[in-house]
């Protein structure tokens, strides 16, 4: 059956561009594969977009309900992605040893993260390209800096990564799994995603206004809506949560 | 860390430069501790080439051990080297050349089996031929079914194959045959023997004393954190532990007559009417005085019996507890 020499020793790494990229492959399956994670990451964005831009539920102020709704939930679909679905993903994979075990194969660590992080912006451009279909087929019309665009998107992914990373990383994975659910609820609700932050009391809108998510749906929405130039404030409010949360995480998560 | 020149192995110094090739594995006066736990205490191992069984109760230390040199636990004091490297600093370099399967998990729980093992196949600069290591470990009937849903004996046969997928020159296995059918379980050895026939070292930690004896060159003895014997099974076995030669004759002989002609050390009892028992070292010389003394007593004993100490009595000599298997 097996012939003598088959398990001769040979051993080497991969390239590394090569390992990074399957690793980010196969990232991206699990991803895609997990239904609880579309729930999160598809269908909810999707269904707000479409249901509050076709039914007059909330007052979205003055203007188009998709020009103003767009902009919210890429926001929210980013969320999704960088911080619940990664948060929940890699708390599990270190509950279940999958850290564990690639941290003993000839990927390094950062060679991982880079990889965990590809993953996250392959799933991102799948869902901006989802829901922006779906917009302009609902009347969108965006305005603005692309640039400004995309440099929101890449402070708001570092931003939620950092976070989501920091959770998976020192919480048990049923209370990441949790906590990530009701932070995704939480900041749908009283992040400026569909529920504009005038709203609330302006005490709380002070507040609420440094979310992480606040600030990105209301950047993308100063840009797409409003035609803003570059959006600094809400741009300055990302860097810092993706500096202190990337930080943290480098500096408390566990692997095992 | 890849990006930096590779550091030479400490064989290559000029100041360090060894005249026999380093060990396979030397670990010393290793101490590690988990809190106010001490799970390994000055512990002392050397593995050269050839197949190494680690052998302990639950809670002796063996993983603690094995994850040191995987380069997983960073010692509290004491020293690890596996094949000249230190697991922690120097681990990219290590982690190319070695095979690692965990006790348990390991596996995306949405991965399928042949998805996972060309995933680490793909790591690697030479991996073996997926599909016949898949069929060569019956992974091939997994099909479309992710890990999660697998068997318990699927799951240890898929960490079993993505440890030696890359071709590693050593394959550090912790319990891999915990709750595997007898099959399994023989599929599993077979595949050890043939990694070690191909030149591939192997350190397996184990609970199961025929595991140790069917497979390994080498046993380590491990309880409460340090090594307490180590040689051959044929040395652990021989050395120091005694053995007993059984035999039935008619009942009422005497065994002090019979003690006299054996060698000091020597036991003998009737433990029933006519079944007796020596122990002692017990050796050709040894049964040809005993039988000689029964043939000058007129004496037909039958039902002669050696028995060879096993490991599992090296043990319970050596530490006073069972293995629990």
């Amino acid at each position: 059956m097996t012939t003598t020499g088959t398990y001769t020793p040979k051993p080497g790494a991969a390239p590394l561009p090569r390992m990074i990229r399957a690793q980010a492959a196969l990232e991206t399956r699990m991803l895609l594969r997990n239904g609880e994670q579309l729930l999160l990451t598809v269908v909810i964005p999707t269904l707000l977009l479409v249901l509050f831009s076709s039914v007059d539920i909330i007052d979205t102020g003055a203007g188009e309900a998709v020009d103003f709704l767009t902009p919210g939930v890429l926001a929210l679909a980013v969320m999704s992605t960088a911080f619940t679905g990664q948060a929940i993903a890699t708390g599990f994979e270190r509950r279940y040893g999958v850290l564990k075990r690639l941290a003993a194969s000839p990927l390094p660590r950062w060679g991982l993260m880079t990889a965990k992080t590809l993953a996250v912006l392959v799933t991102e451009v799948l869902q901006i390209v989802l829901l922006t279909v779906i917009a302009f087929a609902l009347g969108w019309s965006p305005h603005g800096n692309p640039f400004a665009v995309v440099l929101l998107l890449v402070l708001g992914t570092a931003a939620f990564s950092g976070l989501g990373l920091l959770m998976a990383g020192t919480l048990r994975a049923e209370a990441t799994l949790g906590a990530a659910n009701l932070v995704f609820l939480l900041l749908l609700v009283g992040g400026g995603v569909i529920v504009p932050l005038d709203e609330f009391p302006s005490g709380a809108q002070d507040v609420l206004a440094l979310l992480p998510i606040s600030a990105l749906s209301d950047g993308l929405r100063d840009v797409l809506q409003h035609g803003a130039g570059m959006p600094w404030g809400d741009l300055g409010i990302l860097a810092v949560w993706a500096v202190v949360g990337l930080a943290a995480a480098g500096r408390f998560f566990r692997w095992e | 860390m890849r990006s930096e020149p590779a550091r030479p192995s400490p064989d290559h110094h000029p100041s360090t430069r060894r005249s026999a090739p380093h060990p396979l594995i030397e670990v010393r006066a290793l101490v590690k501790r988990y809190g106010t736990k001490t799970a390994v205490d000055g512990l002392d191992l050397v593995a050269e080439a050839g197949v190494t069984a680690v052998l302990g109760p639950n809670g002796a230390g063996k993983t603690t051990t094995v994850e040191s040199c995987e380069g997983y636990r960073k010692p509290d004091s004491g020293t690890v080297r596996v094949l000249g490297l230190d697991p922690v600093r120097q681990a990219a370099e290590l982690r190319p050349r070695i095979g690692v399967m965990l006790q348990s998990g390991g596996v995306y729980s949405g991965a399928r089996a042949d998805e996972m093992l060309r995933h680490v196949a793909r790591l690697h600069a030479h991996p073996l031929d997926v599909d016949a290591l898949v069929e060569r470990l019956g992974l091939g009937s997994c099909g479309r079914t992710t890990y999660r849903r697998l068997s318990g004996g699927q799951q240890q046969r898929l960490a079993l194959a993505m440890a030696v997928v890359g071709r590693p020159e050593l394959v550090f296995l912790d319990e891999p045959t915990a709750g595997l059918d007898p099959q399994a379980r023989r599929a599993t050895w077979d595949l050890v023997r043939d990694l070690r026939a191909d030149g591939v070292s192997v350190i397996l930690t184990t609970h199961h004393m025929d595991e140790a004896e069917q497979l390994a060159d080498d046993v380590a003895i491990i309880d409460a954190g340090k090594v307490i014997a180590q040689g051959s099974p044929e040395e652990l076995c021989r050395g120091g532990a005694e053995n007993t030669l059984r035999f039935g004759g008619r009942p009422g002989l005497d065994v002090v007559s019979l003690l006299k002609a054996l060698p000091a050390d020597s036991a003998a009892a009737e433990l029933t009417p006519g079944s007796y028992r020596i122990t002692g070292k017990v050796d050709p010389q040894m049964l040809a005085t005993v039988t000689s003394w029964c043939a000058q007593h007129g004496v037909m004993p039958d039902r002669i019996s050696v028995e060879r100490h096993t490991l599992e009595d090296v043990f319970l000599e050596l530490t006073g507890k069972e293995l629990r298997s």
